[in-house]
């Protein structure tokens, strides 16, 4: 499309100065730094360092505990991306039914989102607490023997369950509004077109809902990658085991904890290509079977 | 092809709104029936309770005498074309047209035969594999009677369909459905608030006011010979003379106007003296003067305009004649009539008195 020409002026790059200064400032210099970094090696006492070329790379994606990191964020990210919009949709599309109560239940929903990352897992922390957490409990005496602090499958669920609760208000909002952005009169046509209320949702609902659905995706991959770390961090912090270690929680453990600078910058790097690489490859292909 | 019947139809919303207060007709096999009125009249929701789109509240619809009320409006084997259309914006034109019926479980190939021939039939068989937002309005329209088409409906509603065209687009589509249905023969509902379009397109014509019929018939009858006042000044454009008076000593005063010729009215209410604007014509024994201050000049005919003359409040009164009649601005003129043209109307009720 062909977008109308205006003079120029300075003004739209005065607007846009303080977003630029905050994207060179928080992102584009941290990030040049972590590439520096990833090329050198430190002695223990970061005295001295020395130029590696790709060995922390190396290092890095030979490393088993990586590999580990990196398929439980691929089996967390999808989990999480999946259900959360999964159950959000479901919920819209009850709560769009009865137009009424959609405000309550907006309104009860929304609370949720309200929560920083980090309280949420707390919160999971109660609930999963084996002397006084409900669920703990609950799970336990359903016979299901539960124990997140040992089983590395229970602590994948604690962790998703946590993480999808978290973000399913904040789908919910988006999906409610792109249901209601469908025109009536379409849904009454549909109406009188289709007789089966799951065959109209699957080709004209969720059709319809599919730009609210890409973006959405790209959000939700992108909490599951890098927001839920207040969550891991404040409920199993990667054990038992490494086993609920994401990508970005190892870099922190690694670098933070491990003082390990070279080889956790190499890790970021590479989680830089990788979200590189997910961002293209949903806007390339995914997008294209959107209409918008 | 079928029969609708409505018998005494209700609607109240959730909020109490009573838009439908009993209403009842039936409708022949493939006739063309037009519900106008003002907006919020309930017209739309009359067609939409045809539909399934609304509940009934009291009463029930019929479609080939069989009640329909709680059958599902997919189930109804009705079709409808909406005022902004309602085209399924992620399919293409061929895709909105088979969708309803693929849902039907037809085989593909007749499915493919019965929307091309709808598409030719309509003239959009160049756009059938574009998307709705690359059509102009006039197209999307043809799109969605040709989805209403290809269904081959025992029923057509139509709602306003024509509202988003422009004023001559609008013309052409009009007429463009008048034939449409002649041919197929379907039983058709079109609701509008547009006298122009209900005149023209309805085998018969139900008048509707406040969620009531207020006069039912073929147009020409609803515009010779209204019932209530307020038919007399919705149907027919220009719109109908209307003078304030009042019956005393066997004549028709308004103001220090008194007309001779009525007679067997009331003398102690407000009456209404209407007049169509085509049944007034210059005449020196005229009952009627006015002094003209405006002749809008529309080609074949003029409408000329002006004040009327000895009446208590200012009447202002149309009158139509031909092409070459052009009274000066300020001139004064006498308006005759026939007496079987003038009716009178109770002014409180409504009511049609002569
Ligand atoms: N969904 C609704 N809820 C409540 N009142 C409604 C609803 N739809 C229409 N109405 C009311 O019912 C009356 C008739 O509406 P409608 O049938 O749409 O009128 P029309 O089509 O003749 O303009 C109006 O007074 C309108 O305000
Ligand atoms: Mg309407």
């Amino acid at each position: 499309m062909k977008r109308v020409q205006f003079e120029h002026s300075t003004i739209p790059y005065l607007f846009i100065a303080p977003q630029i200064a905050i994207i060179a400032i928080f992102f584009i210099w941290p990030a040049g730094q972590a590439i520096h970094q990833s090329f050198l090696l430190e002695d223990a006492f970061g005295l001295s360092s020395q130029f590696v070329w790709f060995r922390n790379y190396v290092d890095t994606i030979g490393d088993a505990a990586w590999l580990q990191a990196a398929w439980f964020t691929t089996i967390f990210s999808a989990l999480v991306t999946f259900l959360s919009l999964g159950i959000a949709l479901l919920l819209a599309v009850k709560a769009n039914e009865v137009i009424r109560g959609a405000s309550t239940y907006k309104t009860t929903l929304m609370w949720a989102y309200a929560i920083a990352p980090p309280v949420a897992g707390l919160m999971g922390n109660l609930m999963f607490h084996p002397l006084i957490g409900d669920l703990y409990k609950f799970f336990n005496a359903i016979g299901w023997d539960f124990n997140h602090k040992l089983d590395s499958f229970d602590a994948g669920f604690v962790v998703v369950l946590i993480a999808v609760w978290k973000q399913v208000s904040v789908n919910f909002i988006f999906f409610l509004s792109g249901l209601q952005g469908i025109s009536k009169a379409v849904n009454e046509a549909a109406l009188m077109d289709c007789k089966s209320p799951t065959r109209r949702f699957w080709t004209i609902t969720f059709p319809l809902l599919a730009p609210t659905t890409f973006f959405l995706m790209v959000i939700n991959i992108t909490y599951a990658f890098f927001e839920t770390f207040g969550i891991i961090d404040t409920t199993t912090g990667g054990a038992p085991g490494g086993s609920t270690n994401t990508l970005v929680y190892k870099v922190f453990q690694d670098g933070f904890r491990g003082a390990d600078l070279g080889g956790s910058s190499a890790q970021s790097v590479v989680l830089m290509i990788i979200v590189l690489a997910l961002t293209i490859i949903q806007f390339r292909f995914i997008e294209r079977k959107v209409h918008y | 092809m079928a029969t609708v019947k409505l018998n005494n139809i209700k609607k109240v919303y959730p909020n109490g709104a009573e838009a439908v207060c009993g209403v009842s007709m039936a409708i022949e096999n493939g006739e063309f029936i037009v519900f106008v009125g003002p907006s919020g009249c309930g017209k739309s929701t009359m067609l939409r309770m045809v539909a399934g789109l609304e509940t009934i509240t009291k009463g029930d619809i019929e479609i080939d005498s069989k009640v329909i009320n709680n059958v599902s409006p997919a189930d109804r084997d009705v079709a409808m074309v909406f005022q902004n259309y309602a085209l399924y914006p992620h399919m293409t034109v061929r895709g909105n047209m088979a969708y309803g019926l693929k849902n039907r479980g037809l085989a593909k190939a007749e499915i493919n035969t019965k929307v091309n021939e709808a598409a030719k039939m309509l003239k959009i068989d160049d756009y059938l594999d574009r998307q709705p937002n690359q059509l102009s309005g006039g197209q999307r329209q043809r799109v969605a009677m040709g989805r209403a088409i290809v269904r081959e409906p025992k029923v057509f509603l139509f709602d306003e369909p024509l509202s988003n065209l422009d004023a001559k687009l609008r013309v052409q589509m009009r007429i463009e459905i008048k034939r449409l249905q002649r041919r197929m023969g379907v039983t058709s509902i079109y609701v509008t608030h547009d006298q122009t379009e209900a005149m023209t397109l309805a085998d018969r014509l139900a008048v509707i006011n406040d969620g009531r019929i207020e006069q039912m018939g073929a147009p020409i009858e609803l515009y010779n010979n209204p019932k209530t006042l307020f038919v007399a000044s919705f149907i027919g454009a220009p719109h109908i003379n209307l003078i304030p008076a009042r019956f005393e000593n066997k004549k028709l005063v308004c103001g220090n106007l008194k007309l001779p010729g009525f007679k067997n009215l009331p003398e102690d209410i407000e009456l209404v003296l209407g007049i169509r604007p085509d049944f007034l014509r210059p005449d020196t024994k005229g009952q009627l003067e006015i002094q003209v201050d405006l002749v809008e000049q529309h080609g074949a005919d003029n409408l000329v305009y002006g004040a009327l003359k000895n009446s208590s409040n200012d009447t202002e009164l149309c009158f139509k004649t031909t092409q070459n009649t052009l009274p000066d601005i300020d001139s004064n003129l006498k308006l005759k009539f026939e007496q079987k043209h003038a009716m009178v109307f109770n002014k409180s009720t409504g009511e049609r008195l002569i």
